[in-house]
């Protein structure tokens, strides 16, 4: 009887493994930028070239950078809670317009919506690459310290702004 | 004029096909040594978007990008090493197609020798119980089942 028994368990087992498999995401790849300083960069603003943006304006407070660009439809999506996200006025929300023409970004954001302080402009993706990006939308909440807490792949749930970003800005900011 | 006309025509072809006129082929890369250690590294780093493809192989901007990203690490004179830190950096273990030897990857390693030493193990035990159940007690057939076999083989030979 034992004998049955033992390859009818390591079925189970094998069967329990893959059903767990199935419900991970593979698109999802754990970032190990998160706890790790904000790498640092100087990129254009996006709707003024000749000012600059660098992360390390921000020190002292706790922010959100939101990768975004005019060509991604996921950000179409997340966009108008961006927006009513921006309106509470939790924490400071910057753009980086990654991979876009200017003209582009600028005409997106006039016509959807700025939720942004401002939009750091990475026209040929270094930034992007500096901090992992893989997939247009990402959204980092970095601490004041300059240090990642957090990173959203992909657009912004409200679920996961009132679960997760909202509870972490406000203990950050404790 | 007909026998000129072809002369000249064929003198045009032969001055065409002269060798020292073809171009010499451009070479794709600026530094070949280059671009040759880019081919070594980005297929062993995999492409974050079409993840079943190396680096090297994707045609996915954003590997493009990465490629262009380990071109400039190379010639600024980091280590093949340095590179793929660099990425690991970044995007996690995730883009090591060959996963590092580090105590989370020890079971990745280790287990198919684990799972060959048990199964060598549970296959010694079971020939070894089986030889002494062969081995020891009396014969395997007894005096009537022998003489019934017999019976069986005989029969089977008329």
């Amino acid at each position: 009887m034992n004998r049955f028994l033992w390859p009818l368990g390591i079925f189970i087992v094998l069967v329990g493994f893959l059903a767990v498999g199935l419900t991970l995401n593979p698109r999802e790849v754990p970032s190990p930028l998160v706890g790790k300083p904000a790498p640092d960069f100087s990129v254009p603003q996006l709707h003024d070239e000749s000012a600059k943006f660098s992360p390390r304006e921000m020190a002292g407070k706790v922010w959100l950078l939101n990768v975004w660009a005019s060509w991604c439809v996921s950000c179409r999506e997340e966009h108008p809670i961006l927006n009513e996200f921006a309106k509470t006025g939790v924490a400071p929300l910057v753009g980086l317009n990654y991979k876009d023409k200017r003209e582009d970004g600028i005409r997106w954001l006039a016509r959807f919506g700025d939720p942004y302080l401002l939009s750091a402009f990475d026209l040929d993706g270094r930034v992007g690459i500096n901090y992992g990006v893989y997939g247009v939308p990402e959204t980092y909440v970095i601490d004041k310290a300059g240090v990642i807490r957090f990173k959203q792949i992909g657009p912004v749930t409200p679920a996961v702004l009132q679960n997760k970003i909202i509870p972490l800005v406000q203990e950050l900011n404790k | 004029m007909k026998k000129f006309l072809s002369l000249v025509a064929s003198a045009c072809v032969l001055l065409l096909a002269n060798p020292v006129l073809a171009k010499e082929a451009v070479p794709l890369a600026e530094d070949p040594a280059v671009e040759a250690r880019l081919v070594k590294i980005s297929t062993e780093l995999r492409c974050l978007v079409c993840q079943n493809e190396s680096l090297a192989g994707s045609q996915a901007e954003l590997a493009q990008d990465l490629r262009r990203e380990v071109r400039d690490l190379i010639k600024q004179g980091n280590s093949d090493q340095q590179v793929k830190d660099f990425l690991v950096s970044r995007y996690g273990d995730f883009v090591l197609y060959r996963p590092q030897l580090k105590p989370s990857t020890w079971l990745l390693w280790g287990g198919p020798f684990v799972l060959l030493i048990v199964g060598l193990a549970v296959l010694v035990n079971y020939l070894r119980r089986r030889s002494r159940l062969i081995g020891d007690g009396e014969a395997p057939l007894s005096e009537a089942e022998k003489q019934r076999a017999e019976v069986l083989l005989k029969g089977d030979q008329v």
